[in-house]
């Protein structure tokens, strides 16, 4: 929107740094841009938590007013699920909390004891956005405690799937373990081994067994316990008949262990110890590597993530929240304005207007009239309403996409270039080995022996299992600095394969604020001011975008102002009746069906209508210009068709944009695109993409808040970086450009080795520095090219 | 030389002490979060009450 010529004074919220469009809210002369900005920073100030400000400028977040209802916590079941403990006098909860972001939130919640004493204690994970609170149970119910974080800004998210607890079983604590003992018998060994290399004195013999067995100790617990994993996984795949790269390394281990073993216990020479401690301890480093977690991110969220924990029952005997899985066919519940409908359902009593666009993906709320069936995940944006229930919570029709067969099997394979490399390497590697023990059976029996050992350790491809790690987890580090959120690093090698593109309109590819406001009709400079004076009292999104477009200082007091949700606003002004809001509202017919139109009526005179469409984000139609170039490009949406010829001029492949496609159609769209042999990319944003984006090759997750709720899914992509898609995709198949050359290069070490090997000429020596040497020339190689690619593609 | 047998192990045990310490911190969940720590550090005490611009 272009500015205006008249000068106008910006106020910020003090609060939450927000324009002030309306400048009514005034406490100890500072200025906020709600009432609930202004009531946190009451509280904080009655409690000399002002500190609260000095950190940051502005460190508050705007409050929504959501009216949500805490009741159901005082269900002692409800509550005890909850807990992490509780005793007599105290109880300690963990909860999440999304709008953790700044070291302001930090120092306030550990200061909450300054609220209300009867808090004992809380402690905050920044990264996790998670707070564990000590409160005394006596003095405060737990009600009382969420209500008071909510007060303040802090409202914890507490829905049906856990979050919190499914975070805190994910940990790595058993993999550092292991690294941390492999490192220190590394360390050790190494020690004991430079006397042998450096060559010892004769009076200095007698310390070699010694030396031997010693190093014979450190390695029993690397190859028992810190390179189990190894020898577990070989078998594994074994059985499935799959040769992948666990199998050599484990032969690599084993062989180097018998090897040392034999050449200790028998005292002809002093074993590879040191190579075999080395070799686990940086296989275990790229493992560590390669897991990277994003502490405030969750791939794997479904439904319950986005339903409540309780609902509220009406019994003859009143209201009353139960947990959601006593919710039973026939029972009767309530929901309140802005609560999600968690089963499917008949409307009973009340006016439902009902917000489905997260579910169908369909941007207008719809209407029900009593007795119809109303399916779960809706939003009721109109004031409470009565259901009955009709399908339990996790047969409805939104659950039901969760029980395809997408689902089933969780784990989309991934074929990744080491599988693919690994199960070549392993039969020339076997072949080489037998080849060379065969051969030199016929000259040296003993060198046949020692040819078949030093091939299988030379080879272990310690270097080859690095150089994906190492990239890959580089690639990630650069995507997440970009704020594009992977799940796991085959998914940046899926990327690279991706030649098919689907997107979901709503959400996906419109920006999450502002709208293209258009007026059909003629507004005189005093109809305008009077619109404005009318919408500046409503909290309504459009009506606020609606004050903002109209950009007019001046206004007029309103009398008998009324707002009907779901419907308009109406107000009179200099005498003059305003009627703002939907055709039913103003009782005409309406013009067009599309969903953000809002008509004006001024006094008895109609004036027109504004039409609100959304945005695009910046820079889409380049966007799709540039990938269109190289990838098949396709368009979804749950909505109507009424935005296609608006579409077309940046999306001109009008045989793949389908509208009004259902959850399921998606899916079975993707489907059907995969049987071409496609590999598609789907990025979505609601759960009416979630079977989608399960079903497809790589399904991301577009969000403008990552706090928000996201659909499970393989990547998550921040509104904010959305225009560096194709850098993304190029940046991937740079990445396994890397992965080739550094393939390349330690096969060039493997050969340099085998040369050496086949002769039965190695030496623990000679094993002791190309094996550290290569893995070195790899992770440096691996991170400076793919840095100097990401500076390429401007993505650093 | 036989004090060789006698340093080794002395430096060897010193190792296990090591990692043994290392154990207890992971245990304590001393590693779980490397974030806040830092940040909590640098909140004074006290600040006055008008705030810093």
């Amino acid at each position: 929107m272009n500015t205006q010529d008249e000068p106008k004074v910006l106020t910020l919220c003090y609060h939450c740094g927000n324009d002030c469009d309306t400048e009514q809210y005034h406490y100890e002369d500072k200025n906020f841009c709600c009432v609930g900005c202004q009531s946190v920073y009451k509280i904080l100030s009655e409690n000399q938590l002002c500190n609260y400000y000095a950190y940051n400028d502005t460190p508050g977040k705007t409050q929504n007013e959501t009216a949500s209802h805490y009741d159901y916590l005082d269900e002692p079941k409800i509550a005890a699920s909850l807990l992490d403990y509780s005793d007599d006098s105290i109880s300690i909860i963990t909860l999440y909390i999304p709008a953790i972001h700044c070291s302001s939130c930090l120092w306030l919640l550990e200061h909450l004891y300054k609220i209300n004493n009867s808090i004992v204690n809380s402690r905050i994970d920044f990264l996790k956005k998670q707070v564990v609170v000590t409160f005394k149970n006596k003095e405060m119910s737990l009600r009382e405690l969420i209500i008071m974080l909510s007060s303040i800004g802090y409202e914890p998210l507490i829905s049906l799937q856990d979050v919190v607890k499914e975070q805190n079983k994910v940990s790595d604590r058993d993999l550092i373990k292991k690294i941390a003992v492999a490192g220190f018998c590394f360390g050790n060994v190494m020690l004991l081994s430079f006397p042998e290399y450096f060559g010892l004195a004769t009076f200095e013999e007698q310390f070699k067994s010694f030396f031997g067995w010693l190093n014979l100790i450190f390695a029993l617990p690397v190859v028992i316990y810190s390179g189990r994993d190894y020898f577990i996984s070989a078998w594994k795949n074994l059985r499935n008949k799959v040769l992948n790269l666990d199998f050599p390394l484990a032969l690599g281990i084993a062989i180097m262990f018998i090897r040392s073993v034999y050449e200790i216990v028998s005292g002809t020479g002093a074993g590879f110890v040191d190579t075999l401690c080395g070799l686990v301890f940086f296989l275990l480093i790229g493992k560590w590597v390669q897991q990277r977690t994003y502490h405030h991110l969750s791939f794997e969220r479904d439904y319950r993530s986005y339903f409540p924990v309780a609902v509220t029952l009406i019994e003859e005997a009143g209201e009353k929240p139960i947990p959601m899985d006593e919710l039973k066919v026939g029972d009767r519940i309530l929901i309140r304005n802005n609560e999600v409908i968690p089963a499917d359902t008949i409307l009973m009593k009340g006016d439902a207007v009902i917000d489905f666009s997260f579910v169908t993906g369909e941007s207008a709320p719809v209407q029900k009239v009593l007795g119809e069936v109303v399916y779960a995940g809706g939003r009721q944006i109109n004031q409470a309403i009565e259901l009955e229930v009709i399908k339990p919570v996790s047969q409805s029709y939104l659950t039901s996409l969760w029980n395809n067969e997408a689902f089933e099997n969780k784990k989309k394979k991934i074929d990744t270039f080491s599988d693919t490399v690994s199960r070549y390497f392993s039969v020339v590697l076997l072949i080489i080995a037998f080849g060379s023990a065969g051969y030199w059976m016929f000259f040296d029996t003993a060198r046949a022996w020692q040819s078949f050992t030093a091939v299988l350790i030379i080879a272990c491809p310690c270097a080859l299992a690095l150089s994906s790690p190492f990239t890959l987890s580089a690639v990630l580090s650069i995507f997440d600095k970009n704020k594009f959120y992977l799940k796991n690093t085959a998914v940046v090698e899926q990327l690279a394969r991706i030649n098919t593109l689907v997107f979901d309109k709503t959400g996906t590819i419109t920006a999450p604020e502002g709208f293209r406001i258009s007026f059909e009709g003629d507004l005189s400079y005093e109809d305008q001011c009077l619109i404005s004076s009318v919408a500046r009292n409503s909290g309504h999104p459009l009506s606020r975008e609606l004050v903002k477009w109209i950009k007019i200082s001046e206004y007029f007091p309103v009398s008998e102002y009324q707002e009907i949700p779901g419907k308009g606003i109406q107000g009179m002004v200099r005498n003059k009746l305003v009627k703002i809001g939907s055709a039913s509202f103003l009782n005409i017919q309406s013009v067009n069906k599309d969903t953000g139109t809002v008509y004006i009526q001024i006094g008895d005179h109609y004036a027109g209508y504004f039409s609100f469409r959304q945005k695009w984000r910046n820079g889409l139609k380049e966007l799709f210009a540039k990938l269109g170039n190289k990838l098949n490009m396709h368009l979804l949406s749950g909505d109507q068709d009424s935005e296609k010829e608006f579409l077309i001029p940046s999306f001109p492949w009008v045989e793949n944009m389908h509208f009004r496609q259902s959850p399921q159609d998606k899916l079975d769209y993707i489907q059907n695109l995969q049987k071409d042999n496609k590999k598609v990319m789907m990025l979505g944003d609601g759960l009416n993409d979630a079977g989608a984006l399960k079903q497809s090759d790589l399904g991301i997750a577009v969000t403008d808040n990552i706090n928000n709720f996201s659909p499970g899914c393989d990547a998550i992509l921040d509104g904010a970086g959305f225009e560096k898609l194709p850098q993304f995709i190029h940046q991937a198949k740079d990445a396994v450009k890397v992965i080739h050359m550094s393939f390349g290069i330690s096969l060039t070490y493997n050969v340099v080795g085998l040369y050496f090997a086949v002769q039965g000429l190695l030496s623990p020596l000679f094993a002791a520095i190309l094996m550290p040497l290569s893995t070195v020339t790899i992770i440096s190689f691996t991170s400076i090219a793919t840095h100097l690619y990401a500076r390429k593609n401007k993505l650093i | 030389m036989n004090i060789l047998y006698f340093l080794i192990g002395c430096s060897v045990l010193l190792a296990l002490i090591f990692l043994m310490a290392f154990f207890w911190a992971m245990k304590n969940g001393q590693n779980d979060d490397t974030y806040t720590p830092g940040v909590r550090i640098l909140f004074d005490d006290d600040i006055p009450e008008n705030p810093k611009k």
